[in-house]
């Protein structure tokens, strides 16, 4: 008897009768049949909340998170705690990163670059592939957000709802005041990157600031208008452009057997014009990442460059 | 003859540069740039791997820069790595050409150029992913590779995608906070980034008893991190919708190429950082294998249950990683060389049956479950022949390449005492439950209609490049099943450069 | 062990324990994006901590004259925080974008809720 049921089951999961499916989640929200498209979304949500704090399904959910989370962490802690407290010490002479490769960057770094600056020299010249691929990190997001909203409606509508501080006494008045001296700033950083803390990815960030600013201040519709998108592609498409062509001929110069050897040399280091490619690819560098930074703002307010 | 070593470094940055260009570019150039670009990639990858066959030593170090390792960054090329970046942008562009009239229907007009970027990003960071020599430019590239892939998911215009992609992201981000803590303590107790001089660093600490804590956790950081992007058992929950929503070039891509880029990488790291002995004795292995038959018994007990055939297929690539991780649980050359054939019978059959089965679903107006495609196979015999041979190498059945790795993973399991009987026992198992779920499909596929519905008829000639890409995929499979004797001894020569030469 | 010596470490590795909760198990979606900088805040403060040598300056350099590397901190860590910042940046932009999409969609930011939801419709937007 057994074995027909048997066999009668599998029968039945061949035809793909028999269905031990996932089970197929209960709905969470219980809105009332014919209400769920008429009613304002503020109403949705006052009965969505109130739902939620009536299904015990979800309180004994929250509670289990709760409790697995906070041993999860405690688990986790102690692990990573326990081996920090096997580590090197901190600030420690000895410790094994401050090696050969240190000393070499530090101290011969300069004349091997000419950027004084020896973070500088070391981001865009001894370990510049990770810094080409930095940027294009920043390219690959920008790329996934242009395709998540851009001209999308989710992002579009918030278009409507946005308010200019231009004729506010004080925001307008401290953003024209400070929007240029946040821009001048940046490039500032952008330009002393090889001499002075700063450089690409910091001065980059800063004029970002200053443009974010701008169409906070004077909305973004007037930002638009200034900031054309097409300026905002063709810096980035060029800017990433020559950071990818520079690279390319000074890897390709950097092995002998090629037979080429580069033509740009470190300078003086302590001028402004030195340090070879360091100086035009911060500068590269910190369009990009300006550039990214701008278009995160607009993409996520306005939904579109333009 | 020496240009060639010049060829990995040009892939790379070539890739980037057209990504770029794409951006600036309208669909259709966009996507010709994209494409001719992944031939020009295999072209270049395909001479690398004739120059190191034929050099001496077989393994050449490219600077990327002026100077030499422990102050600047360089790429290295063996023969596998070449032999792999040859094989993703092989399956890549089969993939993109066969689901070429999808992606048009699947992806919203205005962001086709935005797909086509993310083509080119992810073959930048497939190709930087195999020949880096330095593990924190490795963490670079892993991240492009994520944020792109997941781009390639989301691409597709519906929402379920986008819950998709919050899913994959989700286990992607810890999968990265592990590796890059992992990565950052590594570099704390070693003070290199570099291959070669970690390695050193790592031997001398290892024998000299200092920092092994320390170590340990960091290697086992970066372990389960790749293994977390990977989907190795317990974190493959996003591969059912992952697979299962994105446009069918996508999920070829994601499943055939994009795993197998992480477990590459976790491959070289073992082998050309940790090192084989301090990989066994710090037991990392044994934990990837109790894991890795998890995987595979969990991944087809699921594909069984399920109704709907890329749930199926997607909860399969879940078995098939199981294996990779087994063969890398034993920590011999022999089961490493099965885990790396096992990689490529994979990445060719798996984006074969992601096609096929987007080819049997359009019959029946996209419909997925086992129902309505009962009896497709005769409205669509190009996919109905890609969907049987895809199947029968993934059950394993001698002559087509799923069958070669399940034979090494049972010659390399003996010798390994609870081992073997563990290994011998889930191949068992698991080759009849794939057996069980498989043909059960491909039987019905070519079974006498059940369901009254509309159907399309689609030949040869109405999906010309679908259906010869279907077939070269097939054929590829026969041939490498057929003839699989070179490929183990160019493994075994890769594997050989891998652990002697530094 | 040297629990005085590791403050800053350990500092660091409490806050990656605590974001990286946070990322596991928080079911708000914007929980997790903040539980994602909140790990990586944690492996800046590791980097520049472990970049730090007691008593030296910032690396920049004179620009003439002899270099003495032993008075300057190490330049690498402080690169490597860099790049930390960028992939944080990036990740946390497209997780955004991601949230605005699905909240538009489902009204709601709880991911269990929004998975429940969409394996119930299934359907077409």
């Amino acid at each position: 008897m057994k074995k027909r049921n048997l066999s009668e089951k599998i029968r039945q999961w061949y035809e793909g009768e028999l269905s031990f499916d996932e089970k197929i989640a209960e709905p969470v929200v219980h809105i009332p049949a014919g209400t769920h498209d008429q009613q304002p979304p503020e109403t949705k949500t006052k009965i969505r909340i109130v739902h939620r704090l009536e299904n015990t399904e979800i309180k004994i959910s929250r509670v289990g998170y709760g409790v697995l989370s906070v041993v999860f962490c405690l688990i986790i802690c102690s692990i990573l705690i326990s081996t920090a407290l096997f580590l090197p010490g901190f600030a420690d002479k000895e410790a094994p990163t401050a090696n050969e490769v240190y000393e070499h960057y530090v101290g011969a770094g300069r004349d091997q670059t000419g950027a004084v600056n020896t973070v500088a020299g070391m981001i865009l010249d001894y370990r510049a592939f990770d810094t080409l691929g930095e940027s294009f990190v920043l390219f690959t997001a920008t790329c996934a957000v242009l395709l998540l909203l851009e001209g999308h409606k989710a992002a579009l509508n918030r278009a409507k709802s946005t308010f200019t501080y231009a004729t506010d006494p004080i925001v307008g008045i401290a953003a024209k005041i400070v929007v240029p001296v946040i821009l001048v700033f940046g490039v500032y950083v952008l330009f002393n990157g090889h001499l002075s803390p700063g450089g690409g990815f910091s001065g980059g960030a800063i004029l970002g600031t200053g443009l974010i600013l701008y169409a906070q201040a004077y909305g973004d519709e007037r930002a638009a208008r200034v900031i054309p998108a097409g300026a905002i592609r063709g810096i980035t498409i060029a800017a990433l452009s020559f950071y990818c062509l520079s690279k390319s001929y000074s890897f390709f110069t950097g092995n002998e057997f090629n037979g080429v050897h580069s033509v740009i040399g470190p300078g003086t280091p302590g001028d402004f014009l030195s340090g070879g490619l360091i100086l035009p690819l911060n500068l590269a560098v910190g369009l990009v990442v300006c550039c990214t930074m701008y278009t995160f703002y607009m993409i996520f307010t306005r939904g579109r460059l333009d | 003859m020496r240009f060639v070593e010049n060829f990995p470094f040009i892939t790379i940055v070539l890739s980037l540069f057209s990504a770029v260009i794409c951006f600036a570019l309208k669909d259709k150039r966009a996507r010709f740039v994209s494409y001719s670009l992944l031939g020009a990639g295999i072209l270049m990858s395909a001479s690398v791997l004739v120059y190191n066959l034929t050099s001496e030593t077989g393994y050449f170090v490219y600077r990327m820069g002026h100077y030499d390792a422990p102050i600047g960054n360089e790429i290295a090329a063996g023969v596998l790595e070449p032999f792999f970046v040859l094989l993703f942008e092989v399956m890549m562009l089969l993939s993109l050409l066969g689901g070429s009239y999808k992606i048009e229907t699947d992806v919203e007009p205005s962001k086709h150029r935005l797909f086509c970027i993310m083509v080119n990003l992810t073959h930048a960071a497939l190709t930087a992913l195999c020949y880096t020599n330095d593990i924190f430019t490795a963490y670079v590239f892993v991240e492009i590779c994520t944020i792109a892939s997941c781009a390639l998911l989301m691409a597709r215009k519906r929402t379920r995608p986008l819950v998709a992609a919050t899913r994959y992201m989700m286990f992607s981000l810890i999968g990265s906070s592990l590796l890059l803590v992992g990565i950052v303590l590594l570099y704390s107790v070693t003070g290199h980034l570099l291959f070669p001089q970690l390695y050193a660093s790592i031997q001398a600490l290892w024998t000299t008893g200092q920092y092994t804590l320390p170590l340990t956790v960091a290697l086992g950081l970066i372990v389960s991190g790749l293994a977390i992007k990977s989907g190795l058992c317990p974190f493959h929950w996003w591969m059912r919708d992952t697979y299962a929503t994105a446009t069918p070039a996508a999920s070829g891509i994601l499943s055939g190429v994009i795993s197998k880029a992480y477990i590459f990488l976790l491959i070289k790291i073992i082998g050309r950082v940790i090192s084989r002995e301090i990989y066994v004795q710090s037991g990392i292995h044994t934990v990837l294998l109790i894991f890795g038959v998890a995987g595979m018994m969990v991944g087809s007990l699921s594909a069984i249950q399920t109704h709907n055939l890329n749930f199926m297929l997607a909860y399969s690539s879940a078995a098939q990683i199981g294996y990779i991780y087994m063969g890398l649980g034993l920590g011999t050359d022999a089961a490493l060389l099965a885990s790396l054939f096992q990689m490529v019978a994979h990445a060719l059959t798996k984006p074969m049956l992601f096609l096929s089965a987007m080819g049997l679903s359009d019959t029946v107006g996209k419909r997925q479950d086992f129902d309505a495609l009962r009896g497709s196979a005769h409205w669509n015999p190009v996919a109905g022949i890609g969907y049987a041979a895809g199947a029968l190498s993934m059950v394993g059945l001698p002559i087509f390449a799923g069958f070669i790795p399940k034979l090494l993973f049972s010659l390399s399991a003996f010798g390994h005492d609870w081992k073997t009987y563990v290994i011998l026992v889930a191949l068992a198992i698991s080759t009849i439950l794939n057996v069980v779920y498989f043909l059960r499909t491909m039987v019905n596929t070519y079974g006498p209609e059940r369901v009254a519905m509309e159907r399309r008829k689609i030949t040869f000639r109405t999906a010309r490049t679908f259906s010869v890409v279907v077939l070269i995929m097939a054929l590829i499979n026969l041939i490498v099943g057929l003839h699989a004797q070179p490929i183990i001894s160019l493994f075994e020569k890769g594997i050989h450069i891998f652990t002697t030469i530094r | 062990m040297n629990i005085t010596l590791n403050l800053e470490e350990l500092t660091a590795m409490l806050l990656f324990g605590i974001g990286f909760t946070m990322l596991v198990f928080s079911r708000n979606l914007l929980k997790k994006v903040l539980g994602l900088n909140i790990i990586d805040t944690g492996v800046y403060l590791f980097l520049a901590s472990m970049g730090y040598i007691e008593g030296n300056l910032t690396p920049i350099v004179p620009p003439t004259g002899p270099v003495d590397p032993g008075i300057y901190i190490n330049p690498i860590p402080t690169g490597l925080v860099l790049t930390g910042i960028v992939v944080s940046v990036s990740f946390s932009a497209l997780m955004l974008a991601l949230a605005v999409r699905l909240y538009k969609k489902y009204r709601t930011l709880n991911l269990d809720e929004i998975y429940a939801r969409c394996d119930r419709e299934d359907g077409e937007d």
